[in-house]
């Protein structure tokens, strides 16, 4: 218990840092953001109405605190550009980028382990000479370029899937989980999802083969041989449960870069998430919304890391939880 | 037999000789090379200005060419040469992949090495600091960063810089408290040498190789943050980078008409060069670090 609470303090005060470096960030940028909001489009009536909301005529400390307060109730002002609250916009985002991430995560971890099993027992074969370097070629890859030869192949040669977007141009749907579990959706998720499986693939392949590599030596692999048990069986139940748990700790540590990776895979696909909402907002200079999708996107990863520290304290006892 | 030779040429020049007979160095090193010798010889190399319209005979412009003998990867749909601009961006592959290793392993070095030899709140400071930066997702900050000032290029080296230190730090700090605990640590200190006598004088050398490990994978980072950037939309528009060919192909529906020529050939080479910092890595590893592979 007393280590939950230590995570969650860590994890609150790294929210603080972030919140403050991207409140300094907005606010240093060479460009005033005044003058994005000093615009024919708006009226004086709302100028002030922004103006007083984010308190911009007031000296820098006073602003911060405000920012801070803002914040710590939710609110995280209008999009300049679109003049809706920036919250409502970011709600309607976060599920597609959650089911995108979350989809190509599991399609690549799931691949990426038994393929790296598989390899293991391969050693020095022709599969392992072809399919090793594969492996570190994609992670070398850009991933918006993998998805640009995925998309000219099954969109625009075999025009087997859609070309972009989360829904086909005139679908309505009676909610948001109809939306998501209709049969557009998922064809539309196809591509972006293998894309983002595809780069992310090599990590745990290569990991998990080389751990297996290390445990296949282990005593009690020769023990389970000695037994005349299969190889197959040998590899899943015996070594690849042991090799596991450092696929775990790169699936973790992974989720940061996958979260923020995302937005060059949603700008190919046009797929309507936070990190192409972060891309549009920064090129329209809609300061408010910039800063709410990169907020949001720094909350979920801070969030996500302290699930899967709890969880993984949980699951391997061994891991010490400094309770001097 | 190797490992027998090795050891009885200890030191950095027997490492040298090993990490030059590991396959996977090779290669990494042969990249690189070309790289530089490419973009040295850009000028040379060029067939046109990658930035010029070309036109073709009868007057029109040279749109969306198939590769051929007068433009060797075709042009683009405003009639530029692929060719070309592949060299050109090798320029600045190599600016922005070097400089932004470079500070990242100075930086990261430096930040190792204060926190692991001083420890305490120095430390402990250096180390949460560390815990911030990997906390802030990384590509949104570099497009942020790109996309609300204008000067890009040198925006995206220095996002990758102060959010990459932090890989080069951890590591770099483990290894100083190993190292401050030898004995020729210990007879510096008992022989009256300053804290900056033995911290750069006697255990920096120890630690450069790891300095170097870390730099080749960042080369690799920086490369692929710059390509990314670009592709977004906030590349800098003077230079012609492999990233910004690439988002310059996709807006112009170059994957709808099937232009391979034109997208294909820029991420193959971000692949090869970045592709080149794992393979020394790997083989470095191996070669100067063989417990950290267990």
């Amino acid at each position: 218990m007393s280590y939950l609470l230590q995570r969650l303090a860590h994890s609150l005060v790294l929210l603080w840092a972030v919140v403050t470096i991207l409140f300094l960030m907005f606010r240093l940028m060479p460009g005033n953001p005044m003058a994005a909001y000093i615009s024919e489009a708006l009226n004086d009536e709302q100028q002030q109405l922004i103006m007083a909301q984010f308190g911009l005529d007031r000296p820098l400390h006073e602003q911060y605190l405000l920012y801070v307060w803002n914040l710590a109730q939710g609110n995280l002002g209008t999009s300049f550009f679109r003049r809706e609250p920036v919250w409502s916009i970011i709600l309607s985002a976060l599920p597609n980028t959650l089911i995108l991430t979350m989809t190509g995560l599991v399609l690549a971890y799931a691949f990426g382990i038994l393929a790296g099993a598989w390899l293991a027992t391969k050693r020095g074969t022709l599969a392992e000479g072809i399919l090793v370097p594969m492996a570190l070629a994609t992670r070398a890859a850009p991933e918006f370029w993998l998805g640009m030869i995925l998309l000219t192949v099954f969109a625009f040669s075999l025009g087997w899937l859609p070309a972009g977007g989360a829904n086909s141009a005139g679908m309505f749907f009676d909610s948001e989980l109809h939306r998501i579990f209709s049969r557009d959706f998922l064809l539309h998720l196809i591509l972006p999802a293998v894309t983002l499986a595809l780069y992310l693939q090599g990590l745990p392949l290569l990991l998990m083969r080389s751990t297996m590599l290390e445990v296949l030596h282990d005593e009690f692999v020769t023990m389970a041989r000695i037994k005349g048990l299969s190889e197959w069986r040998i590899t899943l139940h015996h070594a690849a449960r042991n090799a596991l748990l450092p696929v775990v700790t790169a699936f973790a540590l992974g989720l940061g870069a996958t979260l923020g990776g995302n937005v060059v895979v949603e700008t190919v696909f046009s797929w309507p998430g936070l990190g192409r909402l972060l891309v549009t907002a920064v090129s329209q200079s809609d300061y408010p919304l910039a800063q709410g999708a990169f907020f949001v996107i720094a909350v979920v990863l801070i969030v996500l890391n302290l699930v899967v520290d709890v969880l993984y304290g949980l699951l391997d006892p061994r891991v010490s939880h400094g309770r001097s | 037999m190797a490992a027998g030779r090795a050891g009885a040429a200890p030191g950095l020049t027997g490492k040298l000789a090993r990490l030059l007979r590991d396959p996977f160095t090779v290669a990494g090193l042969t990249i690189y090379a070309v790289l530089i010798i490419v973009a040295v010889f850009a000028d040379q190399l060029m067939t046109h200005d990658p930035g010029e319209i070309l036109f073709r005979a009868n007057g029109r412009v040279a749109s969306n060419q198939p590769p051929s003998a007068a433009y060797l990867l075709g042009t683009t749909n405003l009639g530029r040469d692929v060719y070309s601009q592949l060299i050109g961006g090798s320029r600045i592959a190599l600016v922005v992949g070097f400089t932004a290793a470079i500070c990242v392993a100075a930086f990261g070095t430096l930040i190792g090495l204060l926190a692991g030899y001083f420890g305490g709140k120095l430390d402990a400071i250096l180390m949460r600091l560390a815990d911030l930066a990997l906390a802030i997702p990384f590509l949104p900050f570099a497009i942020v960063l790109a996309g609300f000032s204008r000067s890009s290029t040198t925006n995206v080296i220095v996002a990758v810089v102060l959010l990459l230190w932090p890989n080069t730090a951890r590591v770099i700090r483990a290894q100083v408290l190993t190292v401050k605990e030898r004995a020729y640590v210990e007879a510096a200190r008992v022989t009256g040498a300053s804290d900056a006598r033995i911290l750069f004088v006697h255990v920096a050398p120890n630690i450069l190789p790891l300095t170097f490990l870390y730099g080749s994978v960042a080369i690799g980072w920086a490369i692929l943050t710059e390509a990314a950037v670009s592709f977004v939309g906030f590349g800098d528009a003077k230079n012609i980078s492999w990233g910004y060919m690439l988002q310059d192909a996709f807006v112009s529906q170059a994957l709808s008409r099937g232009s391979w020529h034109w997208f294909v050939p820029p991420g193959l080479c971000i692949i090869l060069v970045v592709i080149a910092g794992f393979f020394i890595a790997r083989g470095a590893e191996d070669v100067l670090f063989p417990k950290l592979r267990s």
